[in-house]
This record gives structure tokens, sequence and C-alpha cells, in this order.
């Protein structure tokens, strides 16, 4: 493809991701964005990866906290309830 | 999920199912904020303890303007600032935006693009390859992306783990972290862009491996 003045190079694109997703562009940038996206097939498929390595990161959990961890803390709750009533 | 405004008055009646909820739901999350501010595990572990009892205490006189999640976690983390500065441990997210491990990371390796004598300046050379959507389901993918996330540089770590996996808004990561919406959203950009890359390794060495 063809760039002319104004248009965005793909290695450029590649930095705006996060921000296209975020609505963090200018609108001038957006529209360079989104017309840069329409005629360029790789960079379509770049902007697919970062969607579906968002989407992947989604199913990663937190660990659960630790049992000890746990206990320590339901003591302050315990501790603090018991001050509260007395 | 039961809601924070629910559990708000739960644990004003000192209904101690709610604070487990709280502890089972944001627990994981405070130790690891509070380990970013102090010197070590046991520390973040007093920080929390810490928190959770200021929480209690200041339960009755809680006004819900702001989420209990954002006012939770700006009490650890003022708690944590105030307990690592009098540690002597560095601020984290005090350096950022341009020098060393923060500073500028291309997204993308640079000799994947054609450079500024060819036809096309800044045009794909090594361009992607779609992904085969069963390969991302598989575990080993998730484990790709874990390990990729544990290799980070400290504030990029954290800001991925609260955007997309804890699924914080940016205004509670910018909040709670005392950053920038614009710092908040380079360091998740440049830690999700090395996740993606090593899912492309992964999926694809060929492709990646080009020049590496």
């Amino acid at each position: 493809m063809r760039l002319f003045v104004g248009e965005m190079p793909c290695q450029e694109l590649v930095e705006l991701v996060t921000a296209y997703f975020e609505g963090a562009l200018s609108r001038r940038d957006r529209r360079r964005f989104e017309a840069h996206i329409r005629d360029c097939d790789h960079c379509t498929t770049y902007v697919e990866q970062m969607r579906e390595t968002i989407e992947a990161t989604g199913h990663l959990t937190e660990d659960d906290i630790e049992p000890e961890v746990r206990d320590e803390l339901l003591a302050v709750f315990q501790g603090w309830s018991e001050s509260r009533e007395g | 999920m039961t809601e924070d405004h629910e559990l708000v008055q739960r644990l004003r009646e000192g209904d101690e199912a709610a604070f487990v909820e709280l502890i089972d739901r944001y627990g994981t999350t405070m130790l690891r904020v509070a380990q970013m501010y102090v010197r070590d595990r046991a520390t973040a572990e007093e920080v929390v303890q810490e928190t959770w009892l200021a929480v209690l205490n200041g339960i009755d006189r809680f006004e819900e303007r702001s989420s209990l999640k954002t006012w939770l976690f700006r009490i650890l983390t003022n708690r944590a600032k105030t307990r690592g500065q009098r540690d002597g441990r560095m601020v984290p997210f005090s350096s950022l935006a341009g020098h060393g491990e923060e500073g500028d990371e291309p997204s993308v390796d640079p000799d994947r693009f054609l450079g500024p004598d060819s036809s096309h300046p800044g045009a794909w050379a090594a361009p992607p390859v779609g992904w085969p959507e069963e390969r991302l389901l598989e575990r080993e993918a998730l484990t790709v992306i874990e390990m990729a996330i544990d290799q980070l540089p400290e504030a990029q770590r954290e800001v991925i783990l609260l955007r997309d996996v804890d699924g914080w808004t940016p205004l509670e990561v910018s909040d709670v972290l005392g950053i920038t919406d614009g710092n908040q959203r380079v360091l998740l950009h440049r830690a999700r862009s090395k996740v993606r890359a090593a899912l492309e390794r992964y999926m694809d060495p060929e492709i990646a491996g080009v020049t590496r």
C-alpha cells in the first residue's frame, strides 16, 4: 500500500493500539488509525492479536489468599468486632 | 458478586461473612500492591492488616463517595508509602516516563518494518500472522502469558494485572497508584505489547524468530 501525507505508517500504529482502545487518541489520530486499518490487513491482524491478548489475559485469575494471612485478618476482624460490642 | 454497598452495610453490622468475602476479593491484590512499596513480604502483611483495621474503624464514617475498593486501596497505598519511606525504600512509579527500564521501548521489533530508505518506510516487512483461535484457549497459552507478565518490569506488571486480570478501570488504576492516566496507559501498552509478542513466539516461532 502507498503512504500519503498524513497517513499513519504501520510502525506508528502499533504504538497507538491501547490509546485507540481507550478512546485516548486525538480525533485526527483516530481517523488516521481507522483509515489505516481499513486498508491494511497486517495491522488489522495486529490489532486483532492485541484484542485476543487482552481477552486471554483476562482468563488468568489471582491466587487465593494464603490461609495463614487469611487467619490473621480474621483475627483483626474478631478483635475489632469484640471491641465494638464491649 | 455481592455489591460493595451491601458489604459496607453488613460490615457495619459486624457480619464476619461480609469481611471474608472482601478479603477473598481484594486480599491477594492488596498484598501485591503493598509489596511494591515496602521492603519485604512480612511488612506488606502488616500493612494489609493495619489497612483493614483502619477500614473497620472508619466504616461508620465512610460516606461512599468513592467506591469501597478505591477507598480501601487508597488507605493501603498511603500506609505502604509511609512505611516504605520510613524503611528507606524507593517509591515505585517515581521515575516513570522516559528513563531506564521504563524508557522508550518499541512495541514491535523495529527490524520487522521496512527501513527509511525503502519504498514504504515503517510498513511491515515481517507482518503478524493470524492465530488459530483454539490455540489461544489452550492451557499452555495461559502459561505463556503468566510467564511473560512475571518478567515485566514491576510497574508494567502491576498495571497489566490490575487492568487486564482484575478488570480495574483506567481511573481506578491511576487513582490508586498515584500516576497520570497517560502513564498508566503507556505502562499498560508496553505490558500488553510484550505479552502479545510472547504469544506470537509461542504460536509461530518462525515469524517471531525473524530477528531473534
